[in-house]
């Protein structure tokens, strides 16, 4: 379980959730973003390929990540999110709060 | 360093009264931390040679982590001198999934929807809700610390 982060070649910032997103490490992923930005990157891309399962606190973090994105004036893309984990942003309505595209390349391009 | 969950399953060859297979227990300290390493060895133990309860995986999975993630940080308000208990009885097309913890409990009813417009920004509330979506069935115990959710093979 954790986050790898890496740039693509096209200046976006990616972050690969690997394993779960919950309560136990919602955090780390907001100070992982929040270091991105104060690092100077606005186009972020969290990626989901490897995630097994996300529970609300999970959601709730990206919400709040999406949030802080927008007042540093960034973009953040979704991606990879296979049957099970859509269901939960769809469920959740949140599927219209945050812009999903299928692959991470989808959303490279999206930017 | 050993792990401070507790667990216990229980597999007989045939169901005992209630109908019940398998049943596992697991005492998890009031330790965030400790919430996945529950949720896979309950997950694990249950499922372990049901190929028919494999499509159920990811519902078990999100509905216990909620369920935990409750009762350690609302119910026990991540005391570390309380503990949540979990149940799961496996019968032959039912699972039943118990959470209790120590605490006061909660009034259920009193716990909105969060999915009006105006809420979707906000960072909580959605534990509950994502529970009664994803299971057959929820129940509270009177109290209000003890949850029982319900999953059918699909």
């Amino acid at each position: 379980m954790g986050f790898n982060q890496t740039k693509d070649p096209s200046g976006v910032a990616v972050v690969q959730v690997e394993g779960q997103l919950i309560v136990g490490n919602r955090q780390e992923l907001k100070e992982l973003v929040q270091a991105a930005l104060d690092s100077g990157e606005r186009r972020i891309l969290i990626d989901f390929s490897r995630t097994g399962y996300i529970d609300s606190s999970g959601l709730g973090a990206l919400v709040s990540i999406s949030k802080r994105i927008r007042e540093m004036g960034g973009e953040l893309r979704l991606s990879g999110l296979n049957e099970d984990l859509r269901s939960l942003f769809e469920l959740t309505k949140l599927d219209t709060l945050f812009a999903i595209a299928e692959t991470p390349q989808q959303a490279l391009t999206s930017f | 360093m050993p792990s401070p969950l507790r667990l216990t399953v229980r597999r007989s060859p045939t169901p005992d009264t209630d109908g019940v297979a398998t049943l596992v227990t697991l005492r998890v300290p009031s330790d965030v931390a400790c919430i996945e390493e529950a949720v896979d060895l309950v997950t694990r133990h249950c499922l372990a040679g049901q190929h028919a309860w494999e499509r159920t995986r990811f519902r078990l999975q999100v509905v216990l982590s909620e369920a935990l993630s409750n009762a350690v940080m609302r119910g026990n308000c991540e005391d570390c001198g309380k503990w949540v208990d979990v149940r799961a009885e496996l019968l032959p097309d039912t699972i039943r999934l118990f959470v209790t913890d120590q605490g006061p409990g909660f009034d259920p009813s009193a716990v909105p929807e969060p999915i009006r417009p105006e809420q979707l920004d906000e960072a909580g509330g959605r534990g509950l809700y994502l529970i009664r979506k994803l299971v057959d069935a929820v129940q509270f115990n009177e109290q209000g610390n003890s949850i029982c959710m319900i999953l059918r093979r699909p």
